[in-house]
């Protein structure tokens, strides 16, 4: 076990700073008030609430990878390039075959 | 101050539990006597407690899944001498609000802590040691895992004495478990030990892929990792992606039953069919996450005991992989009646029969493994076989439910039940037992009974189709799960038979009991002892250490450079151990009492929630993070064990070797 913990250690990307995670933390906070004032003052119409929190949810995302799980381009260790991107196929396929079989459903019985 | 609870809570007024209590707290306190009266208390904690090790975490996830199994049953039992005697009038001795509370507790318990737990059992004690790994990569968050896992199941069994359990069948489907229609605390149970365990199983999913993708031996490449290995593999994956999904539906109930808020009410613009399809795109992975291991023990047993390599290792692997992405886009199958179009049930329908050409291309692997093997018929063979006679029939049964227009048949009804407990038992069940008796002797050095494995195999056998062929029968002829009481007289005599059934498979599980107690009874006789470490000569690393393993697995990292590592060294005539090298200090983890201290304080939090005392799920809150924060401050975490320790340990195991060859 020592050996294979060592190269965890020192093979993987790198674990960041106090800076960088103060960063973060300050954009997520950003975000996520954005999020609230925009439903809050009801500054747009509800189609156009729903779709700005949707685009501040998955820019949030981005930000935890990036500053919180360090996930970057030059990162050497292709698991983590390739989980991510299957993590990303499902993330696919569970919101369009949700929007899809909500939306079928939502005409089929008239329920909106 | 207490919040929701009073002593009227207490349901002294069903004899039932009453009874159950008694046992329950005589049966407690004899084991708490006994440990007592042995002086075991330190030993239990210090070696097990408190271990870190995947090969202790792995024997106490199975202990508890055995428990579990025990408690899931008792209530199966209960449901089905209900059924029994329910008819013409008779409303039998289960009053629906009890009768409600124990299929939901039967499903819940049954998978979230009979099956998971069994599983998770058998990938700590394995993978690791099938690799060549010291330990899994993340050891104190196995500990975590094992006890997020534990106390939720303790939580579900206080809901039997304190409160309620919830009413609303296994995945608590809204209105029903809202507020509104289940006023009371059964749900919220539910919600807290679901999620509880759900921590540990997530992070369950995290170590394993960490630990297969990081610690494999060297000259492991993907393609030449063991079968069980790529299945826990695969199952990891699926766990990291689904439990999320589970953890987000659970946290949107809880949302509408703590705070008021109405994302699955009837009213305020609720959605209930939308959590149909989330908890369900858990749901579905969730049934390959535990079949998929059972495949990999399979894999690893027929080979083993049919004396030859598994047939088509890659065509194995691919379709393990199949069934992975393609288990993720099926889940609607569970939900073709809820009113979506004809595009989207198709969709569905087509890729739910895809997904059974790759169960099917294992199948036929197992069965060209065996061909033309020399197949020895050991007890745990006999698992292997009834296996895939049962689980070829449960998988042609999920094939006609994936079509949509049958479903519409027999969706709701007993055929639903009959199909999934036939890949459930069939499939999932007879392959853990299978792998227990199989990888039993490397945990503890001996071997189990096979005589009572046999006697178990037969009455679990024959008993599956006593109790579950005539539920296909009910199904057809409209019968309708969940039932609490019928006056059709046409259903009584198949109910009678499934009664019969479930009674065979009572004495199955004492055979099992049996077995077990005769086992140990019996360890130190000379053929049940396993002085070699490879009592089947088998073909995979993990055979290659003693039985059971010294803690820290190998004393030299073993270098692999084939698929069926052991296999090839042995034909080669390479000594795995490296017996008599030049040993190294070994770097281990300490025990820490961390994952208790968690885990005890979770279940605080969860039981306080559940009854809203909102002080004492404070405490529990402020415990869990205190511990952590403890815990990650604390750099005295690990040791190293000297060479000369090394060596005393290898030497007794060369000579245990070497008597045992003696005596051959």
């Amino acid at each position: 076990m020592a050996d294979a913990h060592a190269h965890t250690d020192h093979s993987g990307a790198s674990h960041g700073s106090v800076g960088s995670y103060l960063t973060g933390f300050v954009i997520s906070v950003l975000l996520t008030v954005a999020a609230f004032g925009i439903v809050m003052a009801h500054s747009f119409s509800p189609s156009g609430t729903i779709a700005a929190i949707a685009i501040l949810a998955a820019v949030q995302v981005v930000v935890h990878l990036v500053f919180f799980l360090h996930m970057n381009t030059s990162s050497e260790q292709r698991w983590n390039v390739m989980a991510f991107a299957f993590t990303v196929l499902t993330v696919f396929v569970l919101v369009v075959g949700t929007l899809f079989i909500m939306h079928d459903t939502s005409i089929n019985m008239m329920s909106r | 101050m207490l919040g929701k609870l009073s002593w009227s809570d207490i349901p002294i007024d069903v004899p039932i539990l009453v009874g159950t209590f008694a046992g329950a707290a005589i049966a407690g306190l004899a084991v708490l006597g006994l440990i007592t009266y042995y002086g075991k208390w330190g030993y239990l904690w210090k070696e097990w407690f408190t271990s870190v090790d995947h090969k202790r975490l792995g024997v106490m996830y199975i202990v508890l899944a055995l428990v579990a199994l025990f408690r899931g049953f008792a209530d199966a039992i209960m449901m089905r001498s209900q059924l029994a005697l329910a008819y013409a009038g008779n409303p039998g001795y289960l009053p629906p609000h009890h009768y409600d509370q124990i299929f939901s507790a039967h499903g819940t318990i049954m998978i979230f802590f009979m099956a998971m737990a069994f599983m998770t059992g058998l990938m700590n004690v394995i993978v690791p040691l099938q690799i060549g790994a010291r330990d899994v990569a993340f050891p104190f968050l196995n500990s975590l895992s094992f006890w997020m896992t534990t106390i939720s199941f303790v939580l579900i069994n206080v809901s039997l004495f304190i409160g309620e359990f919830s009413q609303c069948g296994w995945l608590a489907y809204p209105p029903l478990s809202e507020q509104q229609f289940s006023p009371g605390v059964g749900v919220d149970y539910y919600i807290w030990a679901v999620q509880l365990s759900g921590v540990g199983t997530l992070l369950t999913g995290v170590n394993f892929f960490t630990t297969i993708v990081k610690m494999r031996a060297p000259g492991m490449t993907y393609m030449k990792m063991p079968v069980f290995t790529w299945t826990i593999f695969c199952t990891s994956v699926l766990i990291m992606l689904s439990f999320p999904i589970l953890t987000v539906a659970l946290g949107l109930l809880g949302l509408d039953r703590y705070l008021g808020m109405h994302f699955f009410t009837n009213d305020g613009g609720g959605n209930q069919m939308l959590y149909l399809s989330v908890i369900w795109g858990w749901g579905h992975p969730e049934v390959y996450i535990l079949v998929l291991p059972a495949f990999g023990a399979f894999s690893e047993i027929t080979q083993t005991f049919s004396r030859k390599p598994l047939f088509g290792y890659n065509t194995m692997v691919y379709a393990t992989c199949s069934i992975m992405v393609l288990s993720m886009v099926v889940w609607l199958h569970h939900f073709f009646t809820m009113g979506a179009g004809a595009n989207v049930n198709t969709f569905f329908g087509v890729m739910t029969m895809i997904i059974a050409i790759p169960t099917g291309v294992k199948i036929f692997n197992w069965l060209f493994t065996m061909y033309k093997g020399r197949v020895e018929f050991h007890a745990t063979m006999y698992w292997v076989i009834g296996f895939m006679i049962t689980f070829t029939i449960g998988g042609m049964t999920g094939v006609m439910l994936a079509i949509p227009a049958a479903d519409f048949v027999l969706h709701n009804s007993l055929f639903v039940i009959a199909h999934f407990h036939n890949v459930i038992i069939g499939g999932v069940y007879f392959g853990y037992v299978a792998a227990m008796n199989f990888w039993f002797p490397k945990a503890f050095g001996f071997k189990l009974n096979e005589a009572w494995g046999k006697r178990a195999f037969w009455l679990w056998f024959v008993g599956f189709y006593f109790a579950f062929m005539p539920l296909y029968v009910l199904g057809f002829e409209g019968m309708t799960r969940r039932m609490n009481h019928y006056d059709n007289p046409e259903w009584y005599p198949w109910l009678l038979v499934a009664e019969a059934g479930a009674v065979m498979i009572a004495l199955g599980i004492v055979c099992q009991l049996t077995q077990l107690y005769v086992s140990i009874r019996d360890r130190n006789l000379a053929e049940n002892r396993d002085l070699t470490g490879d009592p089947w000569n088998a073909r995979t690393l993990e055979w290659s250490t003693s039985s059971p393993p010294p803690f820290y697995n190998f004393a030299v990292v073993p270098a692999v450079h084939d698929l069926d590592a052991f296999a090839h060294n042995k034909e080669a005539g390479i000594d795995t151990r490296a017996a008599g090298s030049n040993y190294q200090p070994i770097h281990m983890p300490k025990n820490t009492a961390a994952g208790f201290s968690i885990g005890v304080f979770s279940l605080i939090l969860g039981f306080a929630a559940v009854w809203w005392i909102w002080w004492l799920a404070a405490v529990g809150l402020i415990g869990v993070i205190a511990t952590v924060i403890a815990r990650s401050s604390n750099n005295d975490v690990d040791y190293y064990v000297p060479a000369s320790e090394v060596a005393r340990i290898e030497n007794e195991h060369t000579r245990n070797l070497l008597a045992a060859q003696a005596a051959e």
